[in-house]
């Protein structure tokens, strides 16, 4: 007791002495980090997984976004505002994502965020925005972003949904009796292309022969084989994706399922098939957003490869990197519309808004936010008709677009 | 179900359990003779792949790339327990486990900036490519052709170590290493080429498994997590256990597949768990 | 990144370093609740302020076991998810108010970490480590395969706490700043709840076993109690951790519980040292800073962080913080 006494009054300086450093360290360090001063360019948060297995799909969003940003910018900007993309690495994790996401607004002061590359991350960016009031166009694929419960008025779904990519993939690729095995990954995505392609072959009468769910980020699809090949099917319908969908397809093709049946998958990722050989892929058919193969048949699609090559060095952009620039574009469009950032202005925009930028008409749905847009359904090019290394696949459908195919608005849960 | 599913089932999963034999043989030498749990043996089974691919592109020719990048990766995993592992003996034996785990981080993001993230194509060699009737169903050859290569190394490292007079000395470093230094072995050159073998078993995994699945830096996480569900299943250190468990892990993960598919990975994990709980040193393992 | 508890004046103690040490391990509650009060402010963002203090949380809880009982767990991660998932759980389905959903989430955290801990604790070493990982492989997938109640793959959302009520006043719960001095309240309780218990005759007797555990059982340490106590309390203080966390994001990733978030944990405590109080404080603030600075430079920041670890293994095992105190104060 005494010792604590007699501590107490040299202890007191020394605290002081702390406080004061603590100080003075605080504001010099401090100045750095200090919040912007409020200038008026319009500042776009884009969260995108730099780093992880999606890291190439991930660059191309950012050049693409770059590109749409650049376009208005050179354009003189929206209402003379100049445009900035803020980049940040979501590292394909939807608790890093709203960490990014929450430093976006409430450091750097966003005024919309785009982006994101997987249902998890879109998720978890909408939950931030949602709660924030902040503007959100979506470029991955989700059907639960649809349905009401996640649902926010400030966001937006740009890229495709599984019923869709599933629904024009089956429509194309299924026909009356056709026996259908699928092959479906044990999570939200690849259920949710499951029903999608289960809804379609209802309408079109395909029967579905048997159903194996593997578990999400396996290695090693062996064990599934002999069961498929023993259901004797006219299609194998794989519903996963990335690596899964490499290494399922590959191992299919090593027990010989490709002489048996024809490999159809949801979606056809531009690097994923680059990152398999191509007799591995060939004749295997899937949906996509985007091909650049598409500018033959589009002016629109045209011109955003051209102006696409000039600024990365005769590029083509692929399927999810257009997103990127579909997303960033329709954004920037309904800024132009509403005529600067007014949150609830650029959302009224945005839901009147028809744009074609790339792909042929796109808008967006007024109950549900979903971007109406063509899809298109391509088939994986044998080695020998390759006629360069891009030219991967060869379109054999492009379903225009129509909210016919979309799940109805009640359907979702949104009152009539 | 019908028998000639079950048995073609009972063959995927010997096939499966072929690869998870070499890369658990390879994490339970390390920590059989050195008691260094390597955390960067999937990284390193990753980095054989790789090495592989690119020798066999140089060389045009897989056979190449089988035989020289587990030596390659071999030889750098002796450099890697010289430089890295070798200050650690002596210090707790979470040490070489965490610097391991650091080192995988490195190994994984040097080789997304050497080769890029995306994965590269590694196909089939052609001799190999195509299926072949078992009488029950069709099998794909390669993987038959693994099962072999696989058996081949069991024998040869049966035979290595119980039959030569640097198995002998392996196996009576493992079991006494002070000993053995007073009788003037040099044990340090054990165990720097015993951490180069186990690292090589891990690479030639890779290269084997390279026209199976596909190659890309992350590989080597899940291979990682089976190699370690493996050993200690069979009890670390002990190598008919990483065998026999190896074998038995494929088999039970094939036969889930065919009744209950999506706890084909979990099961793995719940196998291990119940082993365990039973038994703590695993099946073959003795007690610290 | 100076840490404000480094920033302490050196000129005063230099001359009196032992002294400076026992003042530091004296006050250590207090200074680093200064510390933390000053934190938002030194930091690039609110954002990562807060998930400072929720790492920092969880490696100082997870330090109970690895650095001073000397357990090393790769399944942590297990606890900080469970108690993220149960309070988000509490909230979105069952409209519990938020700090009974924080006790729950606690209790929850608690309660399998006894489970858990009754189990592993009955292994040695290695293979302590592997059970923890592979125990915790399940509660992943156990959580992949009940979507209806977590989410799955998509992960656990619709939870938000907009605003809190605070003995009367409303606080806006979406004002970084307001949600991390709530929050801070929470690590600040854990930091003193830790504290407390290591100078407790239980935290002599968990360094005990760290140090012997023949010896300690010789002693008449009921070893086995003992350790099974630490690895609860050490789970409990992660499932707190969890339930900061997911306060603030309002989402819990399914990758939480993976063991690779484990992983990141240990790194944490390791960095920082684990041979001290503040040490996997440290570390987890020096860990998120240089991977949120690193990451805006490089896509490639992995191979820096994992550098980095290697040579601490190698060269500075203490950590920064446990270096500092024999190095720099001796």
């Amino acid at each position: 007791m005494t010792k604590d006494i007699r501590d107490t009054k040299r202890n007191h300086i020394s605290r002081r002495h702390v406080l004061a450093a603590l100080g003075t360290g605080a504001s010099v360090v401090a100045m750095p980090w200090i919040a912007r001063a409020a200038d008026d360019t319009i500042r776009i948060g884009f969260p995108t997984p730099l780093t992880g297995p999606f890291a190439a799909e991930a660059k191309d969003q950012v050049k693409s976004a770059e590109l749409a940003v650049k376009q208005f910018n050179d354009k003189g900007g929206v209402n003379g505002r100049k445009i900035e993309l803020l980049v940040r690495d979501d590292k394909l994790n939807g608790g890093e994502a709203a960490t990014r996401t929450l430093e976006l607004i409430e450091k750097d002061k966003v005024h919309a965020i785009v982006g994101s590359l997987s249902s998890a991350v879109q998720l978890a960016v909408n939950e931030v925005t949602r709660a924030r009031g902040v503007l959100y166009v979506s470029i991955s694929q989700s059907d639960t972003i649809n349905e009401v419960k996640d649902f926010s008025k400030y966001t937006f779904h740009e890229a495709l949904n599984p019923t869709m990519t599933a629904g024009a993939v089956a429509r194309h690729a299924f026909k009356k009796g056709t026996k259908v095995a699928h092959l479906v990954a044990d999570y939200a995505y690849g259920h949710e292309m499951l029903r999608g392609f289960k809804r379609a072959q209802a309408v079109i009468g395909a029967e579905t022969v048997g159903e194996i769910m593997h578990p999400f980020g396996a290695a090693d699809y062996s064990t599934f084989m002999p069961r498929l090949r023993s259901m004797r099917p006219d299609i194998l319908c794989i519903s996963n994706f990335g690596r899964d969908q490499a290494n399922s397809i590959k191992q299919a093709v090593d027990f010989g399922l490709k002489q048996q049946a024809k490999i159809v998958v949801p979606v056809l990722l531009h690097n994923q098939r680059l990152a398999v050989s191509p007799e591995v892929f060939e004749g295997v058919v899937g949906g996509s957003n985007y091909y650049w193969g598409l500018e033959s048949q589009l002016p629109s699609a045209k011109a955003f490869n051209d102006a696409y090559r000039a600024a990365n060095g005769g590029a083509i952009p692929t399927d999810y990197g257009a997103y990127g620039y579909t997303g960033v574009s329709s954004l920037l469009q309904a800024m132009q519309v509403a005529g600067g950032t007014d949150t609830d202005k650029v959302i009224a925009a945005l839901e009147g808004l028809k744009y074609d930028v790339a792909k042929g008409p796109q808008y967006y749905r007024k109950c549900d936010h979903q971007s109406v847009q063509s899809v298109l359904v391509l088939e994986s090019k044998k080695k020998a008709d390759m006629k360069g290394d891009s030219d991967l696949f060869s379109i054999v459908a492009n379903e225009p677009a129509s909210e016919n195919v979309l799940r109805s608005c009640t359907e979702l849960g949104f009152p009539a | 179900m019908d028998t000639e599913l079950i048995l073609m089932q009972l063959f995927s999963g010997v096939a499966l359990g072929a690869i998870l034999v070499i890369t658990a043989l390879g994490l339970s030498i390390i920590f059989g003779m050195l008691g260094v749990v390597n955390f960067a043996h999937g990284a390193l089974f990753m980095v054989g792949a790789y090495a592989g691919l690119w020798v066999a592109s140089l060389t045009g020719s897989f056979w190449w790339g089988l035989l020289v990048a587990p030596i390659m990766i071999g030889v750098f995993g002796m450099a890697i327990e010289y430089v890295l592992i070798r200050p650690l003996y002596g210090r707790s034996i979470d040490d070489p486990l965490l610097l391991t785990f650091g080192l995988s981080y490195v190994l994984v993001e040097g080789v997304r900036i050497v080769f890029g993230s995306d994965g590269i194509p590694f196909p089939t060699p052609s001799s190999l490519t195509g299926v072949v009737d078992l009488g029950v169903g069709f099998f794909p050859i390669y993987r038959i052709f693994v099962v072999g290569v696989v058996f081949l190394v069991v024998v040869l490292l049966w035979l290595g170590l119980e039959k030569t007079k640097f198995g002998l000395i392996v196996r009576a470093g493992a079991r006494d290493p002070t000993m053995m230094k007073v009788l003037g072995v040099d044990i340090s050159k054990v165990w720097l080429l015993v951490f180069g073998l186990g690292v090589g078993l891990a690479s030639l995994g890779g290269v084997l498994s390279g026209p199976m699945r596909s190659v890309n830096p992350e590989m080597g996480a899940l291979v990682l997590a089976e190699a370690f569900v493996v050993t200690v299943i069979g009890g670390l250190g002990s190598l008919v256990g990483s065998i026999i468990a190896g074998l038995l892990v494929g088999v039970v993960i094939s036969m889930t597949a065919l009744f209950a598919p999506e706890m084909a990975t979990i099961v793995m994990f719940a196998l291990m768990a119940i082993v365990l709980l039973i038994r703590p040193q695993g099946l073959f393992g003795k007690l610290a | 990144m100076t840490s404000p508890a480094l920033a302490v004046s050196p000129s005063a103690s230099a001359r009196k370093p032992a002294r400076f040490r026992s003042l530091v391990t004296k006050y250590r509650v207090p200074l680093s609740i200064l510390a933390l009060c000053l934190l938002p402010w030194l930091l690039p963002s609110k954002a990562l302020a807060v998930n400072v203090l929720i790492y920092g949380t969880v490696a100082v809880g997870y330090n109970l076991l690895f650095g001073y009982t000397g357990l090393l767990s790769f399944g942590h991660a297990a606890f900080v998810g469970t108690g993220a998932y149960i309070t988000g759980i509490a909230i979105g389905q069952f409209g519990v108010p938020w700090y009974l959903a924080v006790l729950m989430g606690v209790i929850g955290g608690a309660l399998l970490a006894f489970v858990m801990g009754a189990l592993s604790t009955r292994t040695r070493g290695i293979y302590f480590s592997m059970v923890t990982l592979a125990l915790a492989q399940l509660v992943y997938y156990v959580a992949l395969q009940t979507p209806s109640w977590t989410g799955g793959e998509n992960g656990l959302r619709g939870f938000t706490v907009n605003k809190i009520n605070l003995f009367g006043f409303e606080i806006n719960f979406l004002d970084p700043v307001n949600k991390y001095y709530v929050l801070m309240v929470f690590a600040a309780l854990a930091l003193w709840l830790v504290s407390r218990i290591l100078n407790s005759p239980f935290g002599a007797a968990i360094e005990a076993i760290r140090e012997n555990e023949r010896r300690a059982r010789t002693c008449g340490y009921n070893v086995e109690r003992t350790k099974l106590l630490s690895f609860t309390l050490s789970g409990t203080i992660c499932a707190l951790g969890g339930t900061m966390s997911a306060l603030h994001l309002a989402f819990v990733p399914l990758d939480s519980l993976h063991y690779l978030s484990s992983g990141m944990i240990v790194m944490m405590t390791l960095l920082g040292g684990a041979s001290s109080f503040f040490g996997p404080f440290i570390g987890a603030l020096v860990f998120l800073v240089m991977e949120d600075v690193f990451s805006l430079w490089t896509s490639h920041w992995q191979i820096i962080v994992g550098s980095i670890f290697v040579l601490f293994v190698l060269f500075l095992p203490k950590g920064i913080w446990g270096t500092f105190l024999t190095k720099v104060m001796r």
